[in-house]
């Protein structure tokens, strides 16, 4: 029977509410005696074939038909939720407090100081957690702008992270150079990277990029497997020195504290830097040029320089952060810096919320926090992370927070508020 | 004269999409482009705005203060700066952005503040964003789009997000304006307010506007100069009622019927 005439039957029967219940029960149902006897030969026959003895688990059936019923029920009534709601505008997540600038400010302020008095409160392996975290945040914001914001996929993210670490770990264990001279020269050699990459880049759009970017990501990643004399090979740079504060030689939990406080710093630097060039003119031609690159330039905006200039600017801040990871972990080798990092962070883009900056850094913190509280079902990371993002593009495709479009207030010709 | 184009050529291969075509704009003036479907008149139009380089032949324009220029080895960002703004025959909004944000985009050419003015956000880059905001508003309003302005392009209703298009355009500082095709898709009704605007936008914003157009009511009421393309060729020149009784014109676009209409 089709479903269209299954749901047009039970809905005359019983009306609109229980007929489309019972007629999805129906539906679910199909679904499970189906599923049942397709995985029967698999599920219920055990054959060992040493003690040439065959054990039939029926009750195997039975658990695997309930489960099929309630996933596909539910399914169908997410599905249903879905489709109700297309029509209408979309429900966001209230965000008042960070929307207007009257909570704005102080709510910031309160989750800045909660992250700023954390190390003193919380264990060494917390601290740890919650500085990889951060570091994330601050690759998630970078990427943001050229994936979110420019609209460019780059799945080779993880090499300017990679340049940036390396070009610290070199500096340090071969010429004795600190962290925070190091840290300007590192960024900028990341950039110089961005922008030797973003020559070939400027001609290519959509999957042609991806593949692009995803080579160079390979590339710089065997570069520094092979390349031994410079780089040290697959054994890395060990003994990397962590900042000192004001030439003092800080132990274990202070160093691991002042690293925090340095990434916490970072972040909340890259945070703000993003945010105004969002709105900026600036961000609005990234903004356009992820819209329509034809467009674009008819409006006059240079798109060579556009381009340029946000894919320099997101290997700038992977540049920030590899430096800050090679210090924070003192040990650094190119497993750290494999494609599967990259597609992490580009997770926490798409899942956040395109060009979404708050989005970004919830769904950063949350999937690098979560998995290690979750340390029991490690084995199962990676395939949440896949139901996580099928079930987001199904049901949140913008991300879980919408990007935030600047509200203009207008009164007679002259623009009262901004909010 | 505003716009000059000279002999221009444009082949895709072995394909002339445009072959020799020679078009003057005056000041002040709407000019429009008809001919059947792949005549080559959007071709045309992308030649001049800098999408196509032209395989041959010249394109000048006149600003007002200053001297003629030779454009067509610009750039398409370059060729809007020097007061040249087209609209698109398929809509091409930026589609997340918001109405006011679309114009906003549109004053890019005419601003300056970099990344680090954007960053420190100084007193100059915020008198030009408070300025630019009150800029676009007013362009918005000129448009009739005002109560739309945070809503997000692809929500508003397909004639104004035509209208958008046009606002996107003025918002580039023009003194040349080419529509491609504004009408398509438009109810007598909205062609009707179209066809005030484009005379508006000619009186108040001193344009001169050149329009491709199939819409033959709007293009005799508005046009004081009609060009004919067919197979990337000018076939007939001249004033409206020249046109529609051409017999080259009847044969290759508007039919019988049209004219004896016309």
């Amino acid at each position: 029977m089709n479903e269209k005439k299954l749901n047009s039957f039970f809905i005359k029967r019983f009306g609109p509410t229980w007929g489309f219940v019972l007629s999805e029960c129906t539906k679910s149902i199909l679904t499970a005696l189906w599923f049942m006897l397709f995985t029967l030969p698999l599920v219920v026959v055990k054959v060992n074939t040493i003690n040439r003895t065959i054990t039939w688990r029926w009750n195997y059936v039975v658990f695997l038909g309930i489960a099929t019923f309630i996933l596909s029920f539910m399914w169908r009534y997410f599905i249903r939720k879905r489709d109700a709601r297309a029509g209408s505008e979309r429900r966001q997540i209230n965000l008042a407090l960070f929307h207007d600038p009257k909570y704005m400010y102080p709510s910031m302020g309160i989750i800045f100081v909660i992250f700023a008095v954390f190390p003193f409160v919380g264990s060494l392996y917390q601290v740890t957690v919650l500085s990889t975290a951060l570091i994330y945040v601050m690759l998630g914001v970078g990427l943001n702008v050229v994936v979110g914001l420019g609209g460019m996929l780059n799945l080779g993210y993880v090499a300017f992270y990679a340049v940036g670490a390396y070009t610290y770990a070199l500096l340090n264990v071969n010429f004795g150079l600190g962290f925070w001279i190091s840290l300007p020269i590192a960024a900028l050699i990341s950039t110089l990277f961005g922008l030797i990459l973003s020559l070939p880049v400027l001609r290519l759009r959509g999957d042609y990029l991806a593949i692009v970017t995803l080579a160079f990501g390979e590339i710089t990643r065997l570069v520094l497997e092979n390349f031994g004399v410079l780089t040290q090979g697959p054994s890395g740079i060990r003994s990397i020195a962590r900042p000192g504060f004001l030439g003092m030689h800080l132990k274990l939990q202070q160093a691991s504290i002042y690293m925090y406080l340095i990434i916490l710093g970072m972040t909340v630097l890259t945070l703000f830097i993003v945010y105004r060039l969002e709105n900026s003119r600036i961000g609005r031609a990234w903004q356009a040029l992820r819209e329509d690159e034809i467009a674009s330039k008819a409006m006059g905006i240079n798109i060579s320089m556009t381009k340029l200039t946000s894919f320099a600017l997101g290997a700038t801040w992977a540049g920030f952060a590899g430096v800050l990871f090679a210090a924070k972990t003192t040990f650094i080798n190119p497993a750290s810096f494999t494609l599967w990092e990259s597609i992490v962070i580009l997770c926490f883009v798409v899942l956040g919320g395109m060009g979404s900056i708050l989005g970004v850094t919830v769904a950063a913190l949350i999937l690098t926090v979560l998995p290690e509280s979750l340390r029991a079902f490690s084995e199962l990371r990676m395939l949440v992370y896949g139901v996580v993002l099928v079930l987001m593009m199904i049901f949140r495709p913008g991300g879980i927070v919408d990007m935030k479009k600047k509200h203009y207030n207008f009164n007679n010709n002259v623009q009262t508020k901004e909010a | 004269m505003v716009l000059e184009v000279k002999d221009v050529c444009r082949y895709f291969g072995g394909l002339k999409a445009v072959e020799k075509v020679s078009i003057m704009l005056n000041r002040k003036q709407i000019v429009a482009l008809i001919g059947p479907n792949g005549a080559g008149k959007t071709t045309l139009f992308n030649c001049i705005t800098g999408m196509y380089r032209a395989t041959g032949g010249e394109i000048r324009v006149f600003p007002e203060n200053s001297k003629p220029l030779r454009v067509e080895h610009l750039r398409p960002d370059q060729i809007t700066s020097k007061g040249i703004a087209r609209t698109f025959q398929n809509i091409r909004l930026f589609q997340n952005m918001t109405v006011l944000e679309n114009v906003m985009v549109g004053r890019h050419c005419r601003l300056k503040s970099g990344i680090i003015g954007a960053v420190l956000r100084d007193r100059k880059t915020r008198a030009e964003e408070k300025r630019t905001v009150d800029e676009s508003y007013s362009i918005l309003k000129k448009i009739g789009l005002e109560k739309h302005v945070n809503d997000l392009a692809k929500n508003l209703p397909y004639g104004a997000q035509r209208r958008l298009e046009i606002a996107r355009a003025l918002a580039t500082d023009p003194f040349i304006l080419l529509l491609d095709e504004p009408a398509a898709g438009m109810n007598p009704h909205e062609t009707g307010e179209l066809n005030d605007l484009i005379v508006r936008l000619r009186d108040e914003e001193n344009l001169s506007v050149l329009l491709i157009e199939h819409d033959m009511n709007l293009v005799m009421s508005l046009a004081e100069n009609i060009y004919v393309m067919d197979y990337g060729e000018l076939i007939a020149t001249g004033t409206p009622a020249e046109i529609s009784s051409n017999r080259k014109v009847i044969e290759a676009y508007l039919g019988e019927d049209l004219s004896a209409e016309a």
